[in-house]
């Protein structure tokens, strides 16, 4: 039998499927394993974990973008397959993009690391990946580590998916143990695409990528009809109409062909050069005899999390700016504008999807363009309805009205905790501090529980991963959605010096932890900003109302005792070093306090790390 | 004219001057014939720049420690001077002393041979803060040193003081200026103690064997030096010094009047109209450059305009006479005032007490 070729491979030899686990968990390298095994890369340019592209992903040890290899596999019932892996990201706030990997599938592989057992995000995709109705293979991998519990962890999954434990496969990626095994399960188990070859060209973008060289590679999975070279698409949600310059499939290198039929996932070029032009779960049809309904599931990105961006050296500005521009380029969810600021000068109000994506754009800034940042407390988004019935969304705290409000409402996530029974009551005790209410709770196996809370994305904005890990000692997973918005007693805090509002330090709070914010912002700023030459009081104000305060006790010594014939030199260099240093410092009204103060001041209230 | 010592006895953990011990030092430089060395870079001097020499006014011996040259050796250097360059008549000639290298015979020597001031290191009445500092004399030595410096005949006699050692109190710090006025000195230099980097104490310090001597204490300490010297006669006419009418230091007013001098020794500083230089610090390699009549200057700086107005104000500010009002700028003298930090006495701009506690202050904001 011929080798299935791109652009004419019969549907009933597809299998379309994507790899559901947790970081460190070994994706990658079942990735890999798969690539040497079914032959399209030999070992020697074998580069380890060859689908995480981005250095940042490589060193995080995870996936942000997801790509899509197609494997040629000859199985043992002596058919030619074609495996297409779709890779999928692999955290919170690309929830989306996940959804819209697993639509492009048919069948997903639950990967759970054997001697951990399955954590929060993982659940959350595996749901997800249920509820798109894919056939899932579960897999324990690493069972080749002496702390492996395999048996444990098969219960644990049978349990959650609801198969017998002898279905759990076992392998191990880094030796290979198993490998083959999967490979065919995915042939025998994973069902062929079906869809419609004569009807209208349908397909789903799953992926859009910007490469400085080729433009936007989108990635596409066909539904229905057949996408070819010499023809012109449409993009269905803007009507957009591009030019194709070139059709292909990923083997692991991009290989351009005629065109991808039904069943089939590759890749586009249209020549555009920003990922907006070409968006994640918008639908792709003919121009000409182009199909008149998309594929259900599209959505616009929605930023959640904002935060301000400024350079620490103000001179950076326009390369901030233009870094921005370019990532842009590359990711259909950032947004900016530009925004100014007393306490840290020239810099941009930056909305993200949720934390992580927040940290993957501050990071890739920082080291593509060579820039150092420093961010403003994140926050999230407000609808604001006012006692004349107006309304406004507030995603600064600048924005937040003066004048009376008649409600105000904020984001909720609905969360999902995986954790030892052990700390049940310390994280239940956490939730509850931020404004959790318990949706339900399940015990995975004897001393695994699954919780699940509804929590206000605020909170989980402030800290309260670290917070998490810090109280099970890193044992807990966590995983959340953006569900709705509910109505909370929200108030915005000032912290004033010198009578003076510093704007970096302003925060919409919930009433009852206004008075806990505003006594560690004013104790902070007062170990760090130096004693001027009279007194500072520190204040955090709702309104007019003052409800806590520091004081900064006037300097009363700033003389050196001696200065004699040998001082003068040393002492004047002393002065013009203090007179170049006082060019840096940031007046907040009559108070002098260095550029480091702020930033040390927002640094250690920085974002959780995941 | 100013003379360096660099010699002590011993070295005291609080200084970071440019002196050295017998032992640090070894057989590289006779201490009993530096005076001859000393002698030799005035001559040179004076042969290299003729153009500037003039009669002196001032003479301040400093160290270091100068008594360790003997009333000969010091006499040998007021006599090469002499020689050199002329001394005017009415000239003021100090040199600093340590309270227990001193006797009525040396001061005597040191009188007739033209010496007019001493300047004695104190420093304290406490036994417990004179432990901390590493200073070797006894609490009572300064207070003997001085009566005996003026019955040698010196009409004017300062005394040293610091203030804020860790361990000292309210208490120690009285009873030294009690002792001070007891002793009947014409002037008093108080000094709070800066833990200078590189120096033992810095390391006690940073170990937390002593604890860092605190601003606001200092502060307050500077208070009680100044309210007990005003009572007892005596002024301050810079930040840290204070003297009975006619007891200021010339040569001292010299630096903050940005007069010109020359430094003469190791590791001295001069200033001659608008250049400042500064010989190598090392007595070694101070001596050997003399010996083959080469200028021992290590580095020197042409001032610009902009920099000579920005020492003019950092000197003349710290002095009770203060600085015309016209060269400073009315918009920052104003808001001074108004902060309670300087007054305007006819056209002077002077500290306030609070002002002189925050000089270093007024003064960044004087030269913006």
């Amino acid at each position: 039998m011929p080798v299935p070729q791109p652009g004419s491979t019969d549907p009933a030899v597809i299998r379309n499927f994507c790899i559901i686990a947790h970081i460190d968990h070994g994706k990658s390298t079942l990735a890999d394993r798969m690539l040497q095994q079914t032959g399209v890369v030999d070992d020697r340019s074998m580069r380890a974990q060859y689908l995480d592209r981005m250095d940042i992903e490589r060193e995080r040890g995870i996936t942000i973008k997801s790509q899509a290899v197609r494997l040629p596999f000859s199985a043992d019932d002596g058919g030619d397959y074609v495996l297409n892996m779709i890779d999928t990201p692999g955290h919170v706030d690309f929830t989306y993009e996940v959804s819209r990997s697993l639509a492009a599938c048919e069948g997903a592989v639950l990967l759970v690391d054997a001697a951990q057992g399955i954590e929060a995000q993982t659940l959350a995709n595996l749901y997800l990946a249920l509820e798109n109705d894919l056939t899932i293979i579960p897999v324990l991998n690493k069972i080749d580590l002496p702390a492996a519990q395999p048996e444990k962890y098969a219960a644990e999954l049978a349990h959650i998916i609801g198969c017998s434990p002898d279905d759990v496969l076992k392998v191990s990626a880094k030796t290979g143990v198993g490998v083959h095994e999967l490979l065919e399960t995915i042939v025998r188990e994973i069902p062929p695409p079906v869809g419609h070859a004569d009807k209208p060209a349908r397909a789903m973008i799953f992926d859009s990528v910007y490469d400085t060289y080729r433009g936007v590679i989108t990635y596409i999975r066909v539904i229905d009809g057949h996408i070819s070279t010499r023809e012109r698409i449409q993009m269905m949600s803007t009507g957009a109409i591009h030019e194709l310059l070139e059709v292909g499939v990923i083997s692991p290198e991009p290989v351009p062909g005629k065109g991808l039929g039904v069943g089939e996932v590759g890749y586009l070029i249209t020549g555009v050069k920003d990922v907006r032009q070409s968006r994640v779960g918008d639908t792709i049809t003919s121009e000409r005899k182009g199909a008149t309904e998309a594929l259900g599931g599209y959505r616009d990105p929605k930023p959640m999390v904002f935060s301000g961006l400024y350079p620490i050296d103000g001179s950076d500005y326009p390369e901030l700016r233009d870094a921005l521009d370019k990532l842009k380029l590359n990711d259909a969810a950032l947004v900016y504008e530009p925004e100014t600021s007393l306490a840290l000068g020239f810099g941009f109000r930056c909305g993200f999807l949720g934390l992580l994506h927040m940290e993957i754009v501050r990071e890739r800034l920082e080291r593509e363009a060579d820039l150092d940042l420093i961010s403003t407390a994140p926050n999230v988004i407000y609808r604001v309805v006012l006692d004349d019935g107006g309304e406004i969304v507030v995603t600064n705290p600048s924005e937040f009205p003066t004048q009376k409000v008649s409600s105000i409402f904020e984001p909720i996530v609905k969360s999902t905790i995986i954790l030892p029974s052990e700390f049940v009551g310390t994280v239940m005790e956490l939730c509850q501090q931020r404004r959790g209410t318990l949706l339900g709770m399940d015990y995975l196996s004897e001393d695994r529980v699954e919780m699940r809370y509804t929590l206000p994305l605020a909170e989980i904005v402030f800290d309260f991963f670290d917070q998490l890990k810090s109280r099970t000692r890193g044992y807990a997973s966590l995983d959340y959605d953006v569900t709705g918005e509910h109505e909370a007693d929200l108030v915005k805090v000032d912290i004033l010096l010198h009578g003076d509002p510093v704007d970096a330090f302003s925060a919409i709070v919930h009433r009852d932890k206004a008075m806990a914010y505003g006594t560690m912002m004013t104790a902070k700023l007062k170990e760090l900003i130096p004693r001027q030459q009279f007194e500072v009081p520190i204040q955090a104000a709702i309104g007019s109302r003052v409800i806590t305060r520091e004081t900064i006790r006037a300097i009363r010594k700033d003389v050196l005792a001696k200065c004699y014939g040998g001082d003068i030199t040393r002492k004047r260099k002393l002065l013009e070093k203090q007179k170049e240093g006082k060019k840096r410092m940031k007046m907040v009204g009559r108070v002098e306090v260095p550029q480091e103060a702020f930033i040390a001041a927002l640094s250690t209230s920085d974002a959780p790390k995941k | 004219m100013y003379v360096h010592v660099p010699f002590c006895a011993s070295r005291c953990g609080y200084c970071d001057f440019n002196t050295y011990t017998a032992t640090e030092l070894g057989d590289s430089v006779r201490r009993d014939r530096f005076h001859e060395v000393l002698a030799a870079e005035i001559a040179h001097a004076t042969r290299s720049r003729p153009q500037e020499t003039r009669p002196v006014d001032t003479v301040f011996v400093g160290g270091g420690t100068p008594t360790l040259l003997g009333a000969t050796g010091l006499a040998a250097v007021l006599d090469a001077i002499r020689d050199e360059l002329g001394l005017a008549a009415d000239a003021e000639v100090t040199t600093e002393a340590n309270p227990d290298s001193v006797d009525p015979a040396l001061l005597e020597d040191l009188r007739s041979a033209g010496y007019t001031r001493i300047s004695l290191g104190m420093q304290s009445s406490s036994p417990a803060v004179l432990r901390v500092l590493d200073r070797t004399h006894s609490p009572g030595a300064s207070v003997r040193a001085a009566k005996d410096a003026r019955r040698a005949g010196f009409d004017h006699v300062n005394l040293d003081l610091i203030y804020g050692t860790p361990g000292e109190t309210d208490d120690d710090l009285r009873r030294s200026l009690d002792d001070v006025m007891e002793s009947g000195v014409d002037h008093v230099s108080a000094y709070a103690l800066i833990v200078e980097d590189g120096t033992p104490l810095a390391r006690r310090v940073r170990s937390g064997e002593v604890p860092r001597p605190d601003d606001d204490v200092a502060a307050e300490r500077y208070g009680i030096v100044d309210s007990m010297l005003s009572e007892a006669g005596m002024a301050w006419y810079e930040v840290s010094n204070w003297a009975r009418p006619g007891g200021e230091c010339r040569h001292n007013l010299g630096y903050w009047h940005d007069d010109d001098w020359w430094g003469i020794g190791p590791g001295a500083h001069s200033h001659v109209g608008g250049r400042r230089w500064w010989n190598v610090k090392h007595p070694r390699t101070y001596a050997e450059r003399v010996a083959v009549g080469e200028s021992p200057e290590q580095d020197g700086e042409q001032l610009s305009a902009e920099e000579r107005r920005m020492e003019g104000i950092m000197l003349g500010m710290r002095l009770a006479e203060g600085l015309g009002a016209s060269g400073l700028d009315t918009e920052t003298v104003r808001e001074l005032e108004s902060d309670g930090l300087v007054e305007l006495t006819g056209d002077r701009v002077v500290l306030t007490f609070r002002g002189r506690l925050l000089a270093d202050a007024v003064i960044r904001r004087l030269v913006d």
